[in-house]
C-alpha cells in the first residue's frame, strides 16, 4: 500500500491506496490503521483500495472543524468525491463502520454496495458496550481479541512502553486518535444512527467476529433488522479486531456483495 | 495575602481496605459505602466547620464542586455556599468554582452566582474550572475533545450575560439562546473577581492572563512538587507582556495542619493524613485522562494529569514522606510559617487556599489546627508582598452596609401598617 494525500475542505488527508479493481473505500475504526493491514492486503487482491486516514490519524491533522456525527458522514463523502470516485464499495470497520452506514444513510443513491465489520452506531439497553475511553492499555485485548494473548502482542509489538520518549509519542498519538473518536463515540457510540438506517438502499454485507466482547455479536441482528436486505455473516473464533483474527473471511464476505 | 479555607468534604467513612478492595473513589465509587444518614451529620459539621473559620480573619471560605467523589460530596456547591452567605458575616464566599461547560445552559451559572452575591453583599469569589477529566467527562458526559470549546462558550456567556445592561441573543454552537437577560445581576461591577483552577494547561494559563483572572493550582501534592508548573505560569506572564506579576494573579491550594509542637502535629493528624493521601486518593488510571480531553500542546509539555498514579504504582506514604515531600505542611506555627513563607515566595502566590480539614479529621483537631493557624500564623504572613497589597482585582468588593441575616421584626399581632380599628358604634 501507498500513502498519498488528497485535499479536502477540511485537511490535507493521507490515505493508503493499493490494488487494482473496482474502487473500494476503507474507514478505519477508533485504532486507526497502518500500510500493513492485513485486510486491506486481502482486499486489494480483488479491490483498488483506499483507506483515508481520519483526522488525528497516522499522519493527518486533526481538525477542530468536524465536531459530529453529520460533519464526519459528510467528511466521508467529501474523501470519495475528492478521490473522484463514482460509487465506491464502502467498508468500514466499527467506528468507521459507523461512519460509512451514516454516508449510505445520508446519500442512499451514491452507494450501491456497503459492508459493515462489527460497526459502532446502535445502543442495545440490555447490552451496554464497554467504555473503551476508561481502559488501560493492558485491558484492551480482553475486549478486542478471540485470542487476548495473541492480541496483546500484536498490540505491544515494537512498542517500548518504558521508554519515557517513546510514553510521550504513545500519548500524544491516543489523544490524537481516541480524541477525534470521542466526538462519534463518547461517552456511549450513539448519535441516532437507528432513525437513518431505513434509508440504506445498497446491497449490504455486516460482519461478525462471534467471540467479540466490545460491541458484542447481539448487534449484528440489531443492524440488519433495520437494513433491507442486509446479510449477516458471522465469523467463528474472532473478536472485535475480525479485521487481524480473520482477514481473508472478512475479506470473503465483502466479495459477496461486491 | 489572601487566605481561603478550604472543605473539599471527603466522605469520612471510607473503610481501611478501601484501597484493595475498590475500583475508584471517582466515578464509579461503590454506592453503598455512602450512607444518607450519617450525611446529614458530616454536611452539617462541614458546614459548621466553614462558618467557625470565617469568625478568625480568613479572607475567605472556599467550596468546591465534584461529582461522584468519595472525597468531596459537594456535587453542588452553589447550595453549601447559599448556606454560608446566611450564617457568615465578612469572609468571602469563594465558589472554586463551577464548571460552567456542564451547565445548560450556563446561564444557570450567571444567575446562580448573582444570587449568592446579592445574598451575601457582593462576597463572592466565583471559579470557573474546566473540571477534570472525571467530572466532566466521565460523570457529565461532556465529549473530551469539544470540552474546552464548550467551556469557552460558557465563559463567554456567563460574562456578557454579566454585563449586558439589555437583552441579548446569543448564537452559539452549543447554547442558543434568543432572550438572555439574567435576573438578578451581580452587586460586584463589571463582575465579581474570577479564579480559574487548572492543571498545567498551556491553554489556561493564557485565558487568564488575557483576561486578568487568577490562575489557581489546586493540587495535593503540595508546593515543592508544584514549582516547575509555577514557574511556567510565571514565564507566560511574562512572555506575554502582562503590566505586572502580582502574586494575586496566582493561588494555590495546600495542605496545612499546626498544632503546638512538630510532634503533637503528627500524632493528632496523621491519621487523617494517612487516609486522605492513601485513602481517598485511590482513582482509577483510566479515569484520570479521557483521551481528547488534554491538548497535544499540553500534553507535549510534559503536564499529565496529577490523578494518574505515579508510575510504579501507589506507595504507602508515610508522615515523613508526605512533610517532608511538601504535600503536607505540618507542625508547630513556626515551622508551618516557615514553611508557608517559602510556599508563598516559592511559588510567588497571593491567594492560598488552606486546605486544612483533612480526610476524616474530626471537628475538634480540625478547630484547634484552623484556630492555631488563624492566630499564630497567618498574621505573620499578612504582609509578604507590600509592593501589591493594593491589588484588589482578584478579590471580592463587598457593599458596605449588609443585610443582616434572621434580623425579622417582632412578629406583628395584626395587620402591620393599618390604622387601630375604630369600634363599630351601635345602632
Amino acid at each position: 500500500m501507498e500513502t498519498k494525500t488528497v485535499e479536502t475542505r477540511h485537511a490535507p488527508i493521507k490515505y493508503l491506496e493499493g490494488g487494482s479493481g473496482e474502487p473500494l473505500v476503507f474507514f478505519h475504526g477508533a485504532g486507526g490503521v497502518t500500510a500493513d493491514d492485513p485486510l486491506l492486503k486481502e482486499l486489494s487482491g480483488r479491490f483498488h483500495v483506499y483507506a483515508p486516514f481520519l483526522p488525528g490519524y497516522g499522519e493527518t491533522e486533526e481538525c477542530g472543524t468536524l465536531r459530529d456525527m453529520l460533519d464526519f458522514a459528510l467528511h466521508g463523502w467529501d474523501v470519495v468525491e475528492a478521490l473522484k470516485l463514482k460509487n465506491p464499495i464502502l467498508v468500514g470497520h466499527s467506528m468507521g463502520g459507523m461512519i460509512a452506514a451514516e454516508m449510505a444513510a445520508l446519500a442512499p443513491n451514491d452507494v450501491s454496495r456497503l459492508a459493515l465489520i462489527c460497526p459502532a452506531g446502535l445502543w442495545l439497553e440490555e447490552h451496554p458496550i464497554v467504555d473503551i475511553f476508561s481502559l488501560l492499555p493492558f485491558e484492551m485485548p480482553k475486549y478486542l481479541f478471540h485470542d487476548p494473548e495473541a492480541g496483546a502482542k500484536l498490540m505491544t509489538a515494537g512498542l517500548k512502553m518504558d521508554d519515557p520518549a517513546f510514553l510521550q509519542t504513545y500519548l500524544v498519538r491516543n489523544a490524537r486518535q481516541l480524541g477525534m473518536a470521542g466526538k462519534l463515540l463518547f461517552p456511549i457510540p450513539e448519535r441516532g444512527l437507528a432513525e437513518r438506517l431505513y434509508r440504506v438502499k445498497a446491497k449490504t454485507v455486516i460482519v461478525w467476529g462471534e467471540s467479540d466482547k466490545l460491541i458484542p455479536p447481539v448487534y449484528g441482528p440489531a443492524f440488519q433488522e433495520k437494513i433491507a436486505g442486509a446479510k449477516l455473516v458471522k465469523v467463528p473464533e474472532a473478536g472485535h479486531m475480525i479485521i487481524a483474527e480473520k482477514p481473508s473471511e472478512v475479506a470473503r464476505a465483502v466479495e459477496a456483495v461486491a | 495575602m489572601k487566605f481561603t479555607w478550604f472543605n473539599l468534604m471527603p466522605w469520612p467513612y471510607l473503610p481501611d481496605d478501601f484501597r484493595e478492595k475498590h475500583h475508584s473513589v471517582w466515578v464509579d465509587i461503590d454506592q453503598r459505602l455512602f450512607d444518607p444518614v450519617k450525611s446529614n451529620e458530616v454536611y452539617n459539621t462541614y458546614m459548621d466547620l466553614l462558618e467557625y473559620a470565617g469568625t478568625l480573619g480568613f479572607d475567605g471560605i472556599g467550596v468546591n464542586e465534584h461529582h461522584q467523589n468519595g472525597y468531596g460530596i459537594m456535587p453542588s456547591p452553589n447550595i453549601i455556599a447559599a448556606g454560608l452567605a446566611r450564617r457568615t458575616k465578612d469572609p468571602a464566599i469563594v465558589v472554586l468554582g463551577n464548571s460552567i461547560a456542564l451547565y445548560n445552559p450556563p446561564v444557570r451559572v450567571a444567575e446562580e452566582f448573582a444570587m449568592l452575591d446579592c445574598i451575601s453583599g457582593g462576597r463572592l469569589v466565583a471559579g470557573f474550572p474546566v473540571g477534570t477529566s472525571m467530572d466532566t467527562n466521565y460523570c457529565y458526559g461532556q465529549i473530551p475533545a469539544l470540552t474546552r470549546e464548550k467551556y469557552g462558550e460558557a465563559h463567554d456567556l456567563i460574562m456578557k450575560a454579566w454585563t449586558s445592561r439589555d437583552p441579548f441573543a446569543f448564537n452559539g454552537r452549543y447554547n442558543k439562546l434568543r432572550h438572555v437577560n439574567i435576573w438578578p445581576r451581580p452587586i460586584q461591577q463589571p463582575h465579581p473577581p474570577i479564579h480559574i483552577p487548572g492543571g498545567g494547561s498551556v491553554e489556561t494559563y493564557d485565558f487568564c492572563i488575557d483576561n486578568t483572572y487568577s490562575y489557581s493550582y489546586l493540587s495535593f501534592s503540595g508546593y515543592l512538587r508544584a514549582k516547575a508548573l509555577m514557574d511556567g505560569y510565571w514565564r507566560r506572564v511574562e512572555e506575554k507582556g502582562a503590566p505586572d506579576k502580582s502574586p494575586y494573579r496566582a493561588g494555590f491550594a495546600q495542605t496545612i495542619c499546626v498544632a503546638e509542637t512538630d510532634e503533637e502535629a503528627e500524632r493528632l493528624y496523621w491519621p487523617h493524613v494517612n487516609y486522605f493521601y492513601n485513602r481517598c486518593l485511590h482513582v482509577y488510571p483510566g479515569f484520570a485522562d479521557a483521551p481528547g480531553y488534554r491538548t497535544i500542546k499540553t500534553i507535549q509539555t510534559g503536564a499529565l494529569s496529577q490523578y494518574a498514579p505515579p508510575r510504579g504504582g501507589y506507595a504507602e506514604l508515610t508522615w515523613k514522606d508526605l512533610t517532608e515531600g511538601g504535600h503536607v505542611i505540618a507542625g508547630s506555627p513556626e515551622t508551618v510559617r516557615q514553611r508557608m513563607e517559602e510556599l508563598a515566595k516559592g511559588l510567588h502566590v497571593g491567594n492560598i487556599f488552606c486546605l486544612m480539614h483533612v480526610g476524616d479529621m474530626p471537628a475538634d483537631k480540625c478547630m484547634y489546627s484552623t484556630r492555631l493557624f488563624a492566630e499564630k500564623v497567618m498574621p505573620k504572613l499578612r504582609n509578604m508582598f507590600p509592593e501589591y497589597a493594593n491589588d484588589d482585582r482578584f478579590w471580592c468588593h463587598p457593599i458596605a452596609k449588609r443585610a443582616t441575616p434572621g434580623s425579622l421584626p417582632a412578629a406583628p399581632a395584626s395587620a402591620p401598617g393599618a390604622a387601630p380599628r375604630q369600634p363599630v358604634p351601635a345602632e
